[in-house]
C-alpha cells in the first residue's frame, strides 16, 4: 500500500494537474466559445477573439505544459521521486 | 552514424546534435544548390524530382543503419531518445500530410468554424501531458493495448483495444498513403496508383529494418524538412510583398482588410458550381455565437480527447529515457507543432489578401478574365482541375465568386501566387511528402506494434521466441502498408480518409478507458471492457447514422461523433465498475505505483 510520501506527493501532483485542467478549459472551450464577444477588444492589430484563436491559446497551451512540468519536478523532487 | 550495437548506439545519442546540425547544414546546401541550378536554367520538373529523390533517400539510409533485431529497440527505440529528439519526432509523426497540406486552406475557405482543428490539435497536447504521458511511460509498456492488457488484465480487454487502435489508425494511414502518392505523382510524373505504391516503399524503407528506432530517427530528419518547407516560403514570401520580416505578429491589420473586402466584393455561391473546386463564401473570422460556438467547442474537445488517445502518438512517448523525459518531450512536441500551426493561420490570411487586395500586385479579382487567364500559376493548376476561372456573368471582370479553387493546393501553390522562384515549389513538395510519410510510418507502425506484440505475442503465441516476433511483426507491416497503398488506390479516401474521423473513434473508444485506468483505481476489467466496445460501437452507429444522411442532434456531425462515443464509453466505464467487483490489491498496487515518477517500469518487474 501507499505510504505517506506516497500519498502526499499524489495529492499535490492530482492538484496541480486539476488546476492545469481548469486553465486548459479556460483557453481551450471558454474563450473560443465568446470568440464573437471578445473581439470587440483589439490586440496587436487582432481583434481579440481571432487572435485568441490563432496564437493567444496555443501560446498559453505551450507555456502550460513547460509551467506544468516545472512545478511537477519540483513536486517529485520534494518528495524524493525526482530523478 | 552507426546505431545498430549497444555501445555505439549510445555514442550517436551523445552526438545527435551534431549528427542532424549537419543534416540540417546539409539539406540547407542541398537547397543552395537546386537555387543555383535554377538560375542557369535547369527545368522546374528535373528540380521537383531532385528535392523527392534527395530527401528519401536521406530518410532510406538513416532506415538502414537503424536496423535492428533487438525487441526492445525495434518496438521502443531502445527507450533512449532524449526529449528534444523525441519532440521532434512526435511533431513529424503528428503533422500529416493533412496539417501541412490542407490546414492553411481549411482556414483560407472555412474561416472561424475550421481553427476548432487548430484549437483542438494543439490543446490537446495538455491533455497528453497531464493525463497520460507520464504515467504511460512509468508502466513500461510496449503499446496501448499492452497497457490496457496489463492494467485491467484479460486478453478480451487488450483484444478490443486491439480492435479500437487498429480502426483509429487505419483510417488515418489510407489519407496518409493517398497524399505521398500524389505528392510524388506531380513531382515526378507518374501516374496516382504508381505514386502511391512508390509512396509506400518509401514509408516501408524508413520503419521495416529499424522498427521504432528507425521511425525516430528518420521523424527527426522529416521534421526539420518540413518545418523548413513551411516557414521559408511564408517568411519569404512575406519579405518580398512588404507584410513585415516576420508575419506572425503583424498580420492583424491583413485580417482586418480581409474582411473589409469581403464586405465590398461580397461573399456570395457561384451561380454554376463546378465538379471538385470551390469559391469563397465563408466569411475569414465571423463567429456568430450560439450554435456555431457549440460546434467550434464540440470539434476542439473532440480533437483534443482524440490526440489523448490516438495510439501512434502516446506510444512516442514510451522512446524517452525516464519519466521526466517524457514529460519534458510533450512540451517540446507542442512547441515543435506550434511553429507550424501558428504559422498556417498567417498564411492563409496574407495569400488570401493577395488575391483579393485591389491594391496588390498579385490580386487578381476585379482584374479582366482574359488577363487572369494569361497568368502562368492559373494555367498550370487548371491544367490539373484544381482550380478554375468562369466568367459566369459575362462582364469580362473576375468576381469572387468566378474564382474556383480546391482548397487543398493553397500552400502548394502560395510560392507561385507570391512570384517566388520554383526551388520553392521543389522544398514545399518536400515538406508536404516529409509530413505525409512520417504519420504514415508513425500509423503503420502503430498497427503492426499491436498486432504482432499484443495479438500474436500476448494472445496467440506467448512463447514465441524474440526472431519470430520481429519477423512476424515486420511481415504485418508489409501487408498493413500493402493494404492501405491498395485501398489509398482505389481512390476511396474522400470516404476513408477523413481524418477527424480516425481522432472520434480514437477517443469514443480509448479516451475514458485510458484516463481512468491512471486516474480511478476502481476502474475494472468489465467497465474498461464496456467502455472501449459500447463507446466504440456507440461512435460508429451515430457516424453511420450522420452518414447516411440521418439528422444531426445538436448540431453534432460526421466529424465529432467521439461526443455521442465519449459520452457512452464513460458512463459505461464508471456504471459497469461500480457494479462489479472492484479491482484485486495486486492491481491497485500498480495504480499506486504508476503515479511514482521514480523506480523499475510495471511492466519490466512482471516479467
Amino acid at each position: 500500500m501507499a505510504s505517506e510520501g506516497q500519498r502526499r506527493h499524489w495529492e499535490k501532483t492530482r492538484s496541480l494537474t486539476y488546476i492545469v485542467l481548469v486553465i486548459w478549459a479556460i483557453f481551450g472551450i471558454l474563450i473560443p466559445w465568446f470568440a464573437k464577444e471578445l473581439d470587440a477588444f483589439s490586440f496587436l492589430g487582432f481583434e481579440l477573439g481571432y487572435y485568441m484563436l490563432v496564437q493567444g491559446s496555443l501560446i498559453v497551451f505551450v507555456a502550460l505544459i513547460w509551467i506544468q512540468n516545472f512545478r511537477q519536478d519540483a513536486i517529485d523532487d520534494e518528495y524524493g521521486s525526482g530523478e | 552514424m552507426a546505431v545498430s550495437g549497444g555501445t555505439k548506439s549510445s555514442s550517436f545519442i551523445d552526438n545527435l546534435g551534431k549528427v542532424y546540425g549537419l543534416y540540417t547544414l546539409g539539406f540547407l546546401v542541398f537547397f543552395a544548390l537546386m537555387a543555383i541550378l535554377e538560375q542557369v536554367g535547369v527545368g522546374a520538373r528535373a528540380i521537383g524530382i531532385g528535392f523527392l529523390l534527395f530527401t528519401i533517400v536521406i530518410y532510406a539510409v538513416i532506415g538502414w543503419l537503424s536496423r535492428t533485431m533487438q525487441v526492445e529497440a525495434y518496438y521502443v527505440a531502445g527507450r533512449e531518445v532524449p526529449a528534444l529528439y523525441n519532440g521532434m519526432a512526435t511533431a513529424a509523426d503528428w503533422m500529416s500530410g493533412a496539417s501541412f497540406v490542407a490546414l492553411a486552406g481549411g482556414i483560407y475557405f472555412g474561416g472561424y468554424p475550421y481553427l476548432g482543428f487548430v484549437i483542438g490539435w494543439t490543446g490537446g497536447y495538455v491533455l497528453v501531458n497531464a493525463l497520460m504521458a507520464p504515467y504511460l511511460r512509468k508502466f513500461g509498456c510496449y503499446t496501448v493495448p499492452d497497457f490496457i492488457g496489463t492494467r485491467y488484465g484479460g486478453n478480451l480487454a487488450r483484444f478490443v483495444a486491439v480492435v479500437v487502435l487498429v480502426v483509429a489508425s487505419f483510417t488515418y494511414v489510407t489519407a496518409q498513403i493517398n497524399a505521398t502518392g500524389t505528392i510524388a505523382a506531380r513531382a515526378l510524373g507518374i501516374p496516382f496508383t504508381l505514386g502511391v505504391w512508390f509512396g509506400l516503399l518509401g514509408i516501408l524503407l524508413c520503419s521495416m529494418l529499424g522498427g521504432m528506432r528507425g521511425v525516430t530517427w528518420t521523424q527527426v530528419a522529416q521534421y526539420i524538412v518540413l518545418i523548413i518547407a513551411y516557414l521559408v516560403p511564408v517568411i519569404w514570401m512575406s519579405n518580398a510583398q512588404g507584410f513585415g520580416i516576420i508575419p506572425h505578429f503583424s498580420y492583424g491589420g491583413a485580417a482586418q482588410r480581409i474582411a473589409e473586402l469581403e464586405g465590398q466584393l461580397g461573399l456570395q455561391a457561384a451561380q454554376e458550381a463546378i465538379a471538385g473546386v470551390r469559391v469563397l463564401t465563408t466569411p475569414h473570422f465571423d463567429p456568430q455565437g450560439g450554435l456555431d460556438s457549440w460546434k467550434f467547442v464540440t470539434l476542439a474537445i473532440c480533437m483534443m480527447a482524440g490526440t489523448a488517445s490516438l495510439p501512434h502518438i502516446l506510444m512516442r512517448y514510451f522512446t524517452t529515457p525516464s519519466v521526466r523525459a517524457a514529460r519534458k518531450s510533450v512540451g517540446w512536441s507542442l512547441f515543435f507543432i506550434f511553429l507550424l500551426y501558428f504559422t498556417a493561420p498567417a498564411l492563409a490570411t496574407l495569400t488570401k489578401l493577395q488575391l483579393l487586395d485591389p491594391t496588390l500586385a498579385t490580386s487578381i479579382i476585379g482584374k479582366s478574365v482574359e488577363e487572369v487567364m494569361n497568368l502562368e500559376w492559373i494555367q498550370n493548376w487548371s491544367q490539373v482541375g484544381m482550380l478554375a476561372i468562369a466568367d459566369q456573368n459575362g462582364d469580362g471582370l473576375l468576381q469572387l465568386n468566378e474564382f474556383f479553387m480546391r482548397p487543398d493546393i493553397v500552400v502548394l501553390a502560395t510560392p507561385e501566387i507570391a512570384g517566388l522562384p520554383y526551388v520553392i515549389s521543389g522544398l514545399v513538395a518536400a515538406g508536404g511528402m516529409a509530413a505525409a510519410m512520417s504519420t504514415a510510418d508513425g500509423l503503420l507502425l502503430a498497427i503492426a506494434n499491436a498486432l504482432s506484440h499484443d495479438l500474436y505475442y500476448k494472445i496467440i503465441d506467448p512463447s514465441a521466441d524474440t526472431r519470430i516476433r520481429l519477423i512476424v511483426a515486420r511481415v504485418l507491416l508489409i501487408v498493413i502498408g500493402a493494404a492501405a497503398a491498395l485501398i489509398a488506390s482505389l481512390q476511396l479516401t474522400g470516404i476513408l480518409g477523413a481524418v477527424a474521423w480516425a481522432f472520434c473513434f480514437a477517443n469514443s473508444g480509448l479516451f475514458f478507458p485510458l484516463v481512468l485506468g491512471i486516474w480511478w483505481k476502481r476502474a475494472n476489467r468489465q467497465g474498461a471492457i464496456a467502455g472501449m466496445a459500447l463507446g466504440f460501437l456507440a461512435g460508429t452507429a451515430y457516424l453511420y447514422y450522420v452518414y447516411t444522411g440521418g439528422t444531426p442532434w445538436l448540431g453534432i456531425d460526421h466529424l465529432r461523433f467521439g461526443m455521442i462515443g465519449m459520452a457512452v464509453s464513460l458512463v459505461a466505464t464508471v456504471v459497469v465498475s461500480l457494479m462489479t467487483a472492484e479491482p484485486d490489491e495486486e492491481t491497485q498496487a500498480m495504480v499506486d505505483e504508476v503515479r511514482i515518477p521514480t523506480g523499475e517500469t510495471i511492466i519490466g518487474r512482471s516479467h
